[in-house]
């Protein structure tokens, strides 16, 4: 009968044999099918990321032949640029390449493919080098949005003229500018000196640069000496209670909150209750501090866990103490390890905008900062601010500012990798 | 003198009494070559008198520039007369504000009366009288304070066991810091929803079925009342909750198989990287990506099969934050699943089972403990979630589970309603802090029963 039984089921297991077979390869492809699905999320992102941003960091300028003329800039003799009218010196300069256009409502279609830009750049000059009255001066100023998006194809030409932002003869005389090649492509470099504008043309990010910056000192100052204290506490010092227990717990959960909780702490302890101003660095530093902590806590406590305890033993067999031990011997072979978990959390802190859109950094600010108290914004919160302008010409900053953003986290993170092979070393 | 003066001024006044302690230190046994009379090393000393110049100075800077503008405020409104005491409170905080941006030199709104400049003036003197002070008893603590500890250097002295509890003392503050900020977002959350409650019910709240946050600033305003029911929010939360786990919990869990189980080393290679990127690009820009790319996809894509698309529908939000936590459930399911011990695996494939029923029946129930609690870590992470939903997700509130619509989410409703200038009291603002009482009661019970999950099946198999 045993030898029936084997037979039947020898014959039965051959039987189901390829409808096995094929759902193992079935589901192999499914778990490939599903590899691939952040690979290709991945490269689409990156592919439609560069294709849009790639071109924010050059832009259109038109050559303009300035006459700084004395009755504008030296009235009484003297130079006196408060009432002088940059704009129409660039107004008029600009209206050399089209003697032919005279009526009003012409003329200010003209204007408007004229930058508000020019005007500044001709203070800039005039200061800088007062000898320049009465004399003439070529330069190069950024030509408004519009013809900068035109000259980059981002303007479909032959779309009707009321679907495009400018008119046939507006195109006709761009087409005109780059006839007489007073048109150029140059480096953007606006983008990187220059605080948030309402002009897509004038708009940099060097104020949320410099925002974020302020930001990461406060918050790697505050968080990575707190963060390591406590880490050095809870793996060297701290007693097996229920204290001990409740701290752990607690970090764990805290590196799990939504960030905007942590906003809605900012907002009620740090700006309504000690009335530390609002949009100031100084509280967003404050904020993301408290949220990298845990980070910084938890990468710390791994790196002083992997110290052996030899070396601990052999410190305490010299005679030092707890505190020598920890200080002289095992925070400096953890250091790296710690180091690491600080950068991970600058990063995540780099990268953070929720909370701050609670405590006021959203707001619409020009100026670039230059302390911790005065009113900033941030990278991040500069890409949703951007990313909420209708205009073509911000769609492509917006862009650009996420290569800037992602570029400086590349950076950090390959810190962190170059770090980690540093701690990664055998006892 | 300027506070940064100060401070940097005490930085080098603590470097002096180190070298001063450390050289007293050696001076009291006469010489380096009798060191062993000393009980600590002679660094201790110098250790000992920096922190007695530094500490307590510090200290006192730290608090004066919390008390010291509350007292000149309270002291300011004592000087004012009696009729301008009486005002309201908003009106006095006005009035003290007009008053402090006179005597600094900023924009005062209306006119500046005599009482006005005369009150400034106030200010600024006691301002400057302050300052003064400050620098005075600082700099006196920090003499004081080196030539006590000077004083007290002696050979028997246990500098190093005084300074050794100043060092456990500042370990225990800094990790007391991180249960301090859960109290202080527990107290800052509950105490503004409660205020919130006093003027809407909570049942309201929790059950009410239309969202409107409008609050009157006039009594005859249109439309004057709000309504505050909450579950159009919930609903919605959940429903994009539910399009990115849809799309993150089977994707991350294959992946987690795949490289685990069939993927060569060179594909592990790369793939691993690769969603480490994906789990470090910031939300912002997943926020950007889904607003700009893949809900007009969405919808495009809708509209060529027949269905009408909402321009923010739940299922562009819904997807993309799916593909960001992709990252998240395979890390934790690839955790559990190695946590499996290898003699499972062993015998059920020498057993004759091919390596896709090894780990449908033997592999994932053993590891699905471990996996959900990852699961449930996922959903608190994308409840949570902001940016994303903020720019992809609508604003409207509509009590719908159809994905092809727009729905809003707790997140969005709390930055909509603390973004821009408004008056704290009033409910509209209040209530961004009860749903950020439900989000951080929400997620903290999905976090702690996850981590404890987690923690759990890792070490059972240990």
């Amino acid at each position: 009968m045993a030898h029936v039984d084997a037979e039947r089921t020898k014959r039965l297991v051959e039987a189901s044999l390829g409808a096995r077979h094929r759902r193992e390869r079935l589901f192999q492809v499914a778990g490939f099918l599903a590899t691939t699905v952040g690979v290709v999320f991945l490269a689409i992102f990156f592919w439609t990321l560069i294709a849009q941003g790639y071109s924010a960091f050059v832009q259109t300028f038109v050559k303009l032949d300035v006459e700084f003329s004395e009755s504008e800039l030296a009235p009484a003799g003297t130079l006196d640029l408060q009432y002088a009218n940059f704009d129409a010196l660039a107004r008029s300069a600009f209206r050399e390449y089209f003697p032919d256009v005279t009526g009003r409502s012409d003329r200010r279609e003209l204007n408007k493919l004229l930058s508000v830009g020019p005007s500044y750049a001709i203070r800039d000059a005039i200061e800088q080098n007062p000898d320049l009255v009465g004399t003439t001066v070529s330069m190069w100023v950024p030509a408004a949005a519009i013809v900068d998006m035109l000259v980059k194809e981002n303007i479909d030409r032959n779309l009707p003229e009321s679907q495009r932002p400018l008119t046939d003869q507006q195109i006709a005389w761009v087409d005109r500018l780059i006839e007489r090649d007073a048109l150029d492509t140059r480096f953007n470099t606006a983008l990187f000196s220059n605080g948030d504008s309402r002009e897509p043309e004038l708009a940099g990010i060097r104020g949320a640069l410099m925002g974020s910056f302020y930001m990461l000192l406060i918050t790697i100052a505050l968080a990575f000496p707190i963060g390591a204290a406590a880490a050095v506490y809870l793996e060297e010092f701290a007693p097996k209670n229920r204290w001990s227990d409740l701290i752990e717990v607690n970090i764990n959960n805290l590196a799990a909150v939504p960030s905007i909780v942590f906003g809605l702490l900012g907002l009620a302890v740090f700006i309504n209750w000690m009335a530390i101003p609002r949009s100031a660095p100084l509280v967003g530093g404050l904020v993301l501090s408290l949220l990298t902590l845990p980070v910084i806590i938890i990468a710390s406590r791994a790196a002083i866990k992997a110290v052996p305890p030899s070396i601990r033993e052999a410190a305490f067999g010299l005679g030092a103490s707890r505190v020598q031990v920890v200080f002289h011997h095992v925070i400096p072979l953890a250091l790296p390890g710690m180091l690491n978990g600080a950068i991970i959390g600058m990063s995540r802190a780099l990268g953070e905008s929720a909370p701050l859109l609670m405590i006021g950094v959203v707001a619409f600010i020009v100026d670039v900062p230059s302390g911790f108290s005065d009113p900033a914004t941030a990278l991040p919160v500069q890409i949703y601010l951007w990313a909420d302008s209708p205009e073509r010409a911000f769609a492509e900053r917006t862009s650009a500012a996420i290569i800037v953003l992602l570029g400086f986290l590349l950076l950090m993170n390959l810190a962190a990798i170059i770090m980690r092979k540093r701690v990664e070393r055998q006892w | 003198m300027q506070t940064t003066t100060l401070i940097l001024l005490l930085g080098a006044m603590t470097f002096i009494a180190f070298y001063l302690g450390r050289s007293r230190s050696l001076a009291t046994v006469g010489g380096a070559a009798k060191l062993a009379k000393l009980h600590s090393l002679p660094g201790y000393y110098g250790y000992y008198a920096a922190i007695w110049v530094l500490l307590p100075s510090l200290a006192l800077v730290l608090l004066w520039t919390i008390v010291e503008p509350r007292v000149i405020v309270a002291l300011i409104i004592k000087s004012l007369p009696q009729a301008e005491q009486d005002l309201s409170a908003g009106e006095l905080n006005l009035l003290v504000n007009n008053i402090r941006n006179l005597a600094t030199g900023d924009v005062v709104s209306g006119d500046i009366s005599v009482l006005l400049r005369e009150a400034s003036v106030r200010f600024q003197e006691l301002t400057a009288t302050s300052r003064q002070l400050l620098v005075t008893l600082t700099l006196g603590f920090a003499v004081f304070g080196g030539a006590y500890a000077y004083r007290r250097i002696a050979p028997g002295f246990r500098a190093r066991n005084r300074v050794e509890q100043v060092v456990s003392a500042f370990l225990i503050a800094a990790s007391s810091i991180a249960i301090l900020t859960t109290i202080g977002i527990v107290l800052s959350v509950l105490f503004e929803a409660i205020r919130f409650f006093r003027e809407v019910p909570v049942t309201e709240f929790l059950f009410g079925l239309t969202w409107s946050p409008q609050t009157a600033i006039r009594a005859d305003q249109v439309g004057s009342s709000g309504s505050f029911g909450a579950v159009p929010l919930f609903t919605g939360t959940l429903l994009i909750t539910a399009i990115a786990m849809f799309v993150a919990v089977p994707v991350g869990l294959m992946t987690a198989i795949y490289l685990a189980e069939y993927s060569t080393p060179r594909i592990r290679a790369i793939t691993k990287p690769i969603l480490e990127i994906l789990a470090g690009i910031p939300t912002v820009v997943y926020g950007f990506f889904a607003a700009l790319t893949v809900a007009p996809f969405v919808r495009r894509a809708g509209e060529a099969i027949g269905f009408d698309v909402a321009s923010e529908s739940a299922l562009a939000a819904g997807l993309v934050m799916g593909i960001m936590i992709i990252p998240l459930v395979s890390s934790l399911s690839d955790d559990a699943i190695n946590a499996v011990p290898r003699a499972m695996r062993d015998g059920a494939l020498a057993l004759g089972s091919t390596r896709s029923e090894t780990m449908l029946r033997v592999l994932l129930p053993a590891a699905l403990p471990g996996i959900v609690g990852g699961v449930l870590l996922a959903v608190s992470r994308a409840i949570g979630e902001t940016m994303i939903v903020v720019m992809a997700a609508g604003l409207a509130a509509n009590l719908t589970i159809n994905p092809l619509e727009a729905v809003t989410t707790v997140t969005v409703q709390i930055v909509t309603l603390l973004v821009g200038d408004q008056e704290f009291d009033s409910a509209k603002t209040l209530a961004a802090f009860a749903l950020g009482l439900v989000l951080f009661v929400v997620t903290l019970g999905l976090n702690v029963i996850g981590l404890k999950v987690v923690r759990r099946y890792r070490e059972a198999y240990d």
